[in-house]
């Protein structure tokens, strides 16, 4: 059996998988449930000043008969009072000492408020903070949350401020509302942060109700951008992470990777990029905090396989096979190979390659059923058919080189060598 | 053992001819196995469909919540689709061609998904076709069943007028007075056919029998065209000892009677045999059990792998606790007093290969006995081989030859069951549009 602790800054978890700062981290009464399922830790719900909430706050998308492939909200930080939300938290760190406890902060955006806020905190034996720069509506036009997060100069003095007052250690969370987020996460980290946090929610409006025109959610005949998170965002959590990753400032520090997550796969995808922990919200919120055991039977079981002893033999590994596309092999070729046995023949292949590819499938026709087979010379090795085929490993992609050796494109170019002809 | 009606109460019999294929619970029924449609390119469903309705297509639109639309693709196809939905043996057309089966998975209840659409719209009435502006001319059509009413739907929709003779009360052909009660209900029959002809431009005249009430010759003078949908007749004679005795009936009688006059008025035997091991001999068999026959017997010819019906139908025979007997042929009927007694048959093997390609049934010289008071003809049905011949038209026996849907008489044109000999609804459907497409370039060259 693998090890899945995780020690994030001298903070440990059993395990890496920790919830979110969310509704689901919001009371005493969550979380331990939480920990009672087997969380590995918690981050607080944002505490700052009380604040009141709307209804209703949530909208999703959902995607061919599957709910909430994206979620959104338009909920605040918490809207409890500070001392009864304090009071809980030194509660459940007491009932369960070994799990992480991160409390998230967004203070009125001067300093006495953020040094009150964190000697308030500190003393209910809290392990660390994590910053709340990316809320990116309520807090925004006071100030706070996504407009300190877009705005390095900001997320800077705000980060000074905490470092001189906290004595835990300090994760800044990271807005994914700014065309790259690494010049505040750069920013952050010459502040001092400890370590960074992302994504927190994009904002969208997931949809109109078609009979109201009313966009959702819909709070008594009007809506505002709320925060998109849920499955469909992880691809670009993935994306920013590796940014920060890959940055030489931002990449020095621990980072606890957010967005999309659901399942031990995407946790360990996280990782792969360069997150030590990971952190959950939608997915619990919709399935409840069950998800976390085949978490951690996933991650354990894909360890043993792979012969991981500890995450941190794996963590970052694939964060150097991002690179340019300069940099990427052109003789490198693939060609589309269609398994006629385990064809259904419901020519999905074809149709996309015929209206929107490269006319590389050949359809011959029979009645019901007709066949499908790769045109190789034509076949660019795109990926579409395989990628739109219904039958696991009916369609592979093969290795056909074009050269023996790598070359990119600027050698391409300065050998001048020939381009498509049609 | 008596041949009776009225054996069952009444609770008994709306049971027992409750719908064989209910639709789906709600809107989230439809949605999840709408959601598991591929949407095929070039799909073998549709291409597996007389019809060539597009259902990828229309289960999309149930998925995009565009039910109207649904409707319309299917309606495009087949005017009908709303009883296909209920009556098409799919398991050998559409779903049996679903790429699900090349998984082993189960197919996409296409059907089931086609009633949702067309129920919704025939519920509400949707108005989804408008007719072209008259454009002058006249159309008579002979029969109001699927054949007649698809070609009447085409024709009206491209401005032409048609008037229905059809010698029935009701519409619908044998959708009305045909098929099994537990797959389309009377009501369900009468409200396809008024949805049909909301279109305008459509009159039946019910009660007018060609060759009775009216003649080839005065619709000839009075109508551009003719199209001829009259179907076919009824059951094939046995040619045997002791087919006029009392308690032997013509399947197509027995069925018409119970979908005409409900089924406490039909009487049905204690002990029933049944010839035959097609859809109507199906059909017969499971319904007289349903009506309160105790034992129900299925003779057939030949061996199951060379039986027409489906194995999805003969499974309802086999549910419904029909027996079932391959390799026997009727030989006799015997009886008491003009009273059925006994069917005797004889023992068959399997010889050569005959014309349909099947292997043809051999008489083996032995014979065996089975006690019965009633026997119910089903082999097969006889078109209307006399008032073709009394009109001159070219015919095999009675089906009408046709040559791209026109008959050897000028003007008139034929399709369906009467020419075909009879196939499925369906087939029927199809055959009145390619129908209306002849007759279009007929009248405008
Ligand atoms: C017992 C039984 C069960 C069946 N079950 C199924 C099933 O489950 N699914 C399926 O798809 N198909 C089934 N079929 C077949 C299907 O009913 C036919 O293929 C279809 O109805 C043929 O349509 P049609 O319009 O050609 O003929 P019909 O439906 O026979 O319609 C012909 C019409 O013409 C009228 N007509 C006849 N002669 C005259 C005349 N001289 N003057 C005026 N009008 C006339 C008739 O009254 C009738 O209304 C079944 C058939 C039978 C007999
Ligand atoms: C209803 C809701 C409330 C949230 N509230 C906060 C919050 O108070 N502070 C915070 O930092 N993030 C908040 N988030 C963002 C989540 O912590 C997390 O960053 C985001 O949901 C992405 O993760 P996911 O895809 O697993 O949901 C909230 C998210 C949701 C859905």
């Amino acid at each position: 059996m693998a090890d899945i602790s995780a020690n994030f800054l001298g903070i440990k978890s059993p395990n890496p998988f920790w919830l979110a700062s969310a509704p689901p981290t919001d009371k005493k009464y969550n979380v331990l449930r939480a920990f009672e399922a087997g969380w590995g830790g918690v981050v607080w719900k944002t505490l700052g000043s009380q604040v009141k909430n709307v209804s209703s706050r949530y909208s999703s998308v959902d995607f061919n008969g599957g709910r909430v492939m994206g979620f959104n909200n338009i909920e605040l930080i918490s809207d409890r009072p500070l001392d009864i939300n304090l009071k809980e938290i030194a509660e459940c760190v007491k009932l369960f000492p070994d799990r992480a406890m991160i409390v998230s902060l967004m203070a009125d955006n001067d300093k006495e408020s953020w040094h009150e806020l964190i000697k308030k905190v500190e003393d209910t034996g809290a392990h660390g903070f994590e910053l709340n720069f990316g809320c990116p509506h309520g807090m925004t036009e006071r100030g706070m949350g996504a407009a300190v997060g877009q705005d390095p100069v900001i997320a800077k003095m705000v980060v000074e401020w905490v470092m001189e007052a906290a004595t835990i250690p300090v994760i800044t969370k990271l807005t994914p509302n700014v065309h790259s987020v690494v010049p505040t996460g750069q920013a952050c980290v010459e502040a001092g942060t400890n370590a960074l946090s992302l994504i927190n929610t994009i904002q969208s409006v997931t949809g109109i109700d078609l009979d109201t025109f009313v966009p959702n959610p819909n709070v008594g005949g009007k809506s505002a951008f709320g925060g998109y998170c849920g499955p469909a965002v992880k691809p670009i959590a993935l994306k920013m992470l590796t940014t920060i990753a890959q940055n030489p400032v931002t990449g020095k520090v621990p980072i606890s990777g957010i967005g999309g997550i659901s399942t031990w796969k995407d946790a360990v995808e996280f990782m792969l990029l360069g997150s030590t922990t990971v952190q959950v919200c939608t997915a619990a919120m919709k399935h409840g905090f069950r998800i976390v055991e085949d978490m951690i039977e996933g991650l354990n079981n894909w360890m043993d396989e792979k012969g991981f002893r500890t995450i941190n033999d794996f963590i970052g590994k694939s964060v150097n096979t991002l690179t340019n596309w300069e940099d990427l092999d052109i003789n490198y070729h693939i060609i589309a190979r269609i398994d006629q046995d385990k064809c259904i023949h419901c020519g999905l292949c074809y149709i996309a390659c015929e209206d929107t590819s490269h006319q590389s499938i050949n359809l011959a026709y029979g009645k019901p059923y007709n066949t499908y087979s790769v045109k190789e010379e034509e076949c660019v090795g795109c990926n579409l058919c395989k990628l739109v085929c219904p039958v696991e490993n009916c369609i592979t992609m093969e290795v056909h080189r074009k050269g023996e050796e790598y070359l990119n494109w600027k050698e391409f170019q300065r050998q001048g060598l020939p381009l498509n002809d049609h | 053992m008596a041949i009776s009606n009225n054996k069952l109460t009444n609770d008994q019999y709306s049971d027992n001819f409750s719908d064989i294929h209910p639709p789906f619970e709600n809107k989230t029924a439809a949605l999840v196995d709408a959601n598991r449609c591929l949407f095929c390119y070039d799909a073998p469903c549709t291409k597996s469909c007389p019809t060539s309705i597009n259902i990828p297509k229309f289960i999309k639109q149930i998925s995009s919540d565009n039910i109207k639309g649904s409707a319309h693709t299917i309606f495009v196809s087949n005017i009908m689709g709303a009883g296909c939905s209920k009556v098409c043996p799919v398991e050998k057309l559409c779903e049996g061609a679903c790429v699900y089966n090349l998984l082993e998975e189960e197919p996409i209840p296409i059907a089931k998904l086609q009633r949702y659409s067309t129920e919704q719209a025939m519920e509400n009435k949707w108005k989804l076709f408008d007719r072209k502006p008259s454009r002058g001319k006249k159309v008579a059509i002979v029969g109001a069943g699927p054949a007649g009413l698809s070609c009447a739907h085409v024709l009206s929709r491209e401005g032409i007028d048609v008037t229905i003779y059809e010698k029935e009360p009701k519409g619908g052909g044998l959708m009305t007075y045909g098929i099994a009660a537990y797959k389309v209900t009377p009501e369900f029959c009468e409200d396809e056919v008024n949805y049909i002809i909301s279109i305008g431009g459509i009159e039946i005249k019910y009660n007018q029998t060609l060759g009775k009430d009216v003649s080839l010759e005065q619709l000839q003078n009075s109508y551009d065209a003719v199209y001829l949908g009259i179907g076919v007749g009824v059951a094939r004679q046995l040619d045997i000892p002791g087919e006029e005795m009392e308690g032997v009936v013509d399947a197509i009688g027995f069925i018409y009677n119970l979908r005409a006059n409900g089924f406490p008025s039909v009487p049905v035997g204690d002990k029933v045999a049944v010839i035959g091991m097609g859809m109507t001999a199906i059909d017969a068999a499971t319904q007289a059990k349903r009506l309160g026959a105790k034992e129900v017997t299925l003779v057939y010819r030949r061996t199951e792998a060379e039986k027409p019906c489906t194995d999805v139908e003969l499974d309802i025979a086999k549910l419904d606790g029909c027996k079932i007997i391959w390799l026997a042929a009727p030989a006799a009927i015997k009886g008491n007093e003009n009273k059925v007694t006994q069917l005797i048959c004889s023992k068959m093997k399997l010889g050569e290969p005959d014309a349909s390609g099947r292997r043809s049934p051999v008489d083996t010289g032995e014979t065996f006995t089975l006690d019965v008071d009633m026997v119910i003809k089903a082999a097969g049905q006889v078109p209307f081989m006399e008032l073709v011949d009394q009109y001159r038209i070219n015919n095999k026996n009675g089906r009408i030859t046709i040559d791209n849907n026109a008959t050897s008489v000028k003007g008139v044109f034929a399709g369906g069951d009467c020419v075909n000999g009879g196939k499925e609804v369906v087939d029927a459907v199809q055959a009145g549009k390619d129908g209306a497409a002849a007759i279009l370039k007929y009248l405008f060259p």
